[in-house]
């Protein structure tokens, strides 16, 4: 089988920049197609088709490094790119980290990890509409209260990746996903709310029914009619899947390499200690098929592979790139990311907390007074302190029942004792993206209300 | 200047016959407006880390966005490639919305008359490397000797250059040469044995690179982030609940964003999805509270000549005395209420199908002494920046999260306080301001707005103002 043109050019690219002086080069070549349909009050609102492509170029002299990017995949496009990299090279430092894997990192997994689903570029415009507004219509027919809807949509995308370096790695891969998301209105007297539901899958065959995804995002938003503001107290703290997830989003910003290596992460320092309760195991794994997080080697050429960031509460390793690595003295852990263009940061494969035995029901049954937290608001997580003070709506928990909806509150604490006091974890893992967690519950935090 | 003159003209030999066509081509299909949106963006960017210039990065891309409406649907197709046949290709994509006959276009194509905010001779991206690296070192340096306890700088610097060429089928022609800069500096310090605490400060905007070099210098930057570092080595626990909060005036502006901002968009107004929907004409804020969004302040980073319609921006008074005047408005949302567009049809770029944004927002100066209106606090907290924030503009709740803030105890700032983010509702917050100082200021040029999944650069401004109630997200 022969390799698709994008790695080919991006070899070429590579060869290229050698021969115009560098001494090692890195290329990333990416093409998408993306199409998209908004229904409002099930009427089509927009719809949008279209794709493009991109080069990016990064080029070391010694151990200084220059990159630049274009979307002109010409000759003349290529070799402006060239040039402009290496004019950058003359005006960057030596850094005596700077460079590319070794060569015997490099790698591909071997195994077809399902990211392309060839039923996606099959979609008719015409089924992809009618998803969209089943979504919309189950919503809008739930409850006379849901009287109106921001819309629903469907999106779908297909893409490929290229990647070649001086090292002897090319490689390629593509990918697909499509999606449908309901956001409905809902209201009662004076009180208006709104909330979504969404699937996402790498073909159509993986995501939920249409009909299913407008009902959920239309009780979600029914449930939050007539929130109230509680009173300023500390109280236990149950995280509902969609937004323990973003417990593990400022987990990943905490055990990022980069964060690390320049102690700018409460996790700094702190490899081999206990770190968060046993409950707590964190995995991040680029491996599994189908899930949005995988792919056959990261953003450098490296493999992906699995590793055990957190076990039972003790932290394990961090995510590093190779430049990381070589920052921390340890070895890269394949988790090099990248849009087209600049050295390599730091990203995630699929990033997960590990299920814990309970259900979602029991846990919420265990708690006697607290908030059961739904949505939460604001960038107020510092991962340098672990200072985290976010706005937050959800309902409040009475005698283990969900009693009424509260909002215009905030939850606050730090995420150094936050993940200390991870009381208990439920067994509703699931993965609608390359983050997940399940329910959780956090023994204390302080809202703040009246 | 003509067509020919622009730089689409030029670079691409694109004439008025070209923009007909392809409008045309848009219209085959029936529908009732069709814009192109022709944009050429160059970018660079040099980052500075254990004080050495690690990376540095440029780079072009360039497109053209087709839109056709009909009724009240949008089609929209683009290319990353001007020739020809790939730009009609994507007109007949978002053709496809409509579906009737096609409309004739109105031929000659108007050019619009647009202000002249941003008369850069040589914009930053064409200035030397060399120049442009120095910045970053200068505040490296300016940082570390700001304090011992300083032990982290990072210094970014980037810049851009955009040319948009705007055509529409109701036979009016815009173009655009939009320059942009922006230095940013995040430093960590900590005591001996401490733990590390952050510092961030920038500024920017549609300026010659001379405004590093006199006014708004890498030291000015370096010198406030460091400081705000130093800061937080002393900063006690905040009080978690609600209290009275005072605002200082900057980039505090941001409340203004949030709380109203959003919700004034044309586009969840005419949807009937915003907490202000349905409420032109009535009280939204306390009378001291005159509310503007402006596009055509000169130089500013949220400023336009052109919004991405090839709408002139304006001066837009949103609120006005507490009540209510009016929304952002787009094309779209304009034809749809009945009312002319406000220059606020944004779109992040040729990819992206524009909606109704802001530029910037800020409140008028009121007439009270700010000294005055910290003294008049018996219990409170004064807020002097923040980081971000964000809004559920159904609820009309909003976040925004103060990343220097004071405890205001009988009159007076005591402790710094930790990093805490504060909460509440559009209509109602708006209505607890109770005075409002002479000190406008707008941002230092730093603000980029995020709405589904399109970010633009804005810029944000206010008085020192008191609001008697705001929940604050602290832990004692």
């Amino acid at each position: 089988m022969s390799n698709h043109p994008y790695e080919e050019l991006a070899a070429r690219v590579v060869r290229l920049a050698l021969e115009r002086g560098a001494t090692d080069a890195e290329c990333t070549v990416v093409e998408g197609d993306e199409f998209s349909v908004n229904i409002r009050m099930q009427d089509v609102e927009s719809l949008k088709e279209a794709g493009s492509r991109g080069v990016g170029l990064r080029v070391l002299q010694g151990k200084r490094t220059g990159s630049a990017y274009t979307s002109d995949l010409s000759d003349d496009g290529i070799d402006r790119m060239i040039r402009s990299a290496m004019d950058l090279v003359a005006v960057t430092t030596e850094d005596p980290y700077a460079g590319l894997p070794d060569p015997s990192e490099l790698g591909s997994l071997s195994a077809d990890l399902g990211l392309f689903s060839d039923d996606i570029p099959q979609l008719k415009t015409e089924f992809k509409i009618e998803q969209a507004r089943r979504a919309e219509e189950a919503a809008l027919a739930f409850d006379p209260r849901i009287a109106n809807s921001e819309g629903a949509s469907f999106d779908s995308y297909t893409g490929i990746r290229a990647f070649a370096n001086s090292r002897g790695f090319s490689g390629s891969y593509r990918s697909s996903s499509c999606s449908i998301s309901a956001v409905p209105v809902a209201r009662q007297g004076e009180s208006m709310e709104r909330d979504y539901w969404y699937s996402v899958a790498r073909g159509y065959a993986g995501l939920e029914d249409a009909a299913e995804i407008g009902r959920k995002a239309a009780q979600r938003a029914i449930r939050r009619l007539g929130a109230r503001k509680v009173a300023t107290q500390k109280a236990p703290v149950v995280f509902d899947p969609r937004v323990a997830r973003s417990l593990l989003d400022n987990i990943f910003e905490a055990v990022n390499g980069d964060a690390v290596y320049r102690k700018a992460s409460f996790l700094a320092g702190k490899l081999g200690e206990k770190i968060a309760s046993e409950k707590v195991t964190v995995i991040d794994d680029a491996t599994i098929p189908f899930l949005f997080g995988s792919s056959p080697f990261d953003d450098e050429g490296v493999p992906s592979r699995r590793t055990v960031v957190i076990e039972k509460g003790v932290l394990k390793s961090y995510l590093m790139n190779t430049y990381t690595a070589r920052k921390l003295g340890m070895k890269t852990t394949g988790n090099a990311s990248r849009g087209i263009t600049g050295s390599a940061g730091i990203g995630h494969g699929n990033f997960y907390l590990e299920k814990g035995d309970i259900s979602p029901e029991k846990l919420i049954a265990s708690v006697k007074n607290g908030f059961y937290v739904t949505e939460l608001m604001g960038f107020g997580v510092n991962t340098v302190t672990g200072d985290y003070s976010r706005g937050a709506a959800g309902l409040w928990i009475e005698d283990g029942e969900l009693a009424y909806p509260v909002s215009e509150v905030t939850i606050a604490g730090n995420l150094k004792q936050m993940l200390c006091d991870v009381e208990a974890v439920a067994d509703d893992l699931e993965f609608r993206g390359s983050v997940a967690a399940p329910t959780l519950l956090i023994g204390e935090m302080t809202i703040s209300g009246h | 200047m003509g067509l020919n003159e622009s730089f689409f003209g030029q670079k691409f030999g694109i004439t008025e016959r070209d923009l007909e066509n392809y409008l045309s081509e848009a219209l085959s299909a029936g529908g009732d407006y069709a814009d192109l949106y022709f944009e050429y963006l160059a970018t660079s960017s040099i980052s500075l880390d254990e004080s050495i210039v690690k990376s540095a990065t440029q780079g072009v891309s360039l497109g053209v966005g087709v839109r056709v409406i009909s009724g009240e649907r949008t089609g929209y197709a683009y290319s990353d490639d001007l020739s020809p046949d790939k730009i009609r290709k994507a007109a007949r994509t978002a053709a496809l919305i409509a579906s009737g006959p096609s409309k004739t276009i109105k031929t000659g194509l108007e050019t619009v008359k647009t202000k002249d905010l941003y008369p850069v001779l040589v914009p930053p991206i064409e200035r030397s490397l060399e120049e442009r690296v120095a910045l970053v070192r200068r505040a490296d340096v300016a940082a570390r000797e700001y304090d011992p306890r300083v032990f982290q700088v990072q210094v970014s610097y980037g810049d851009s250059l955009r040319h948009v060429l705007i055509a529409s089928s109701d036979g009016r022609l815009a173009y655009d040469r939009q320059p942009m800069a922006r230095l940013n500096v995040t430093v960590l310090a900590k005591e001996e044995h401490g733990t590390p605490h952050r510092g961030y400060a920038g500024g920017g905007g549609r300026v010659s690179l001379d405004l590093f070099l006199t006014e708004k210098t890498p030291e000015y930057f370096a010198r406030e982030a460091a400081r705000q570092a130093i800061i937080q080595l002393k900063a006690a626990e905040t009080p978690a609940g609600e209290t009275t909060v005072v605002l200082g005036p900057g980039w505090p502006g941001i409340l203004l964003h949030e709380a109203v901002g959003h919700g004034l968009e044309a586009d969840f107004n005419r949807k009937g999805v915003s907490a202000f929907s349905n409420r032109i004409g009535q009280q939204v804020a306390s009378p001291l509270c005159t509310v503007v969004d402006d596009g055509t302040i000169p130089g500013r980073r949220g400023s336009l000549n052109t919004d991405d319609e090839g709408v002139p921006t304006q001066r837009n008074v949103l609120i006005e005395n507490g009540i209510l005047r009016g929304y952002l408005t787009d094309k779209l949302s304009g034809r749809i209420m009945g009312r002319a567009s406000t220059g606020s049809g944004r779109r992040e770029s040729y990819q992206h199908i524009p909606m109704p944004r802001m530029t910037n927002t800020f409140m008028l100066a009121g007439e009270s002494d700010p000294e005055e209106i910290i003294r008049s606090v018996k219990k409170g907290i004064y807020c002097a920046t923040f980081g971000g924030g964000q809004v559920d503009i159904t609820s009309g709740n909003f976040v925004f999260s103060a990343s220097e803030s004071y405890l205001i105890e009988d009159g007076k700032l005591t402790r710094p306080l930790r990093d805490a983010t504060l909460i509440g509702n559009g209509p109602e917050a708006m209505r607890h301001i109770s005075m409002v100082g002479n000190d406008l200021r707008l941002d230092e040029g730093i603000g980029i707005c995020g709405k589904e999944g399109q970010s633009v650069p804005v810029g944000v401004g206010i008085p020192t103002v008191r609001i008697d109630r705001m929940t604050v997200g602290g832990t004692a």
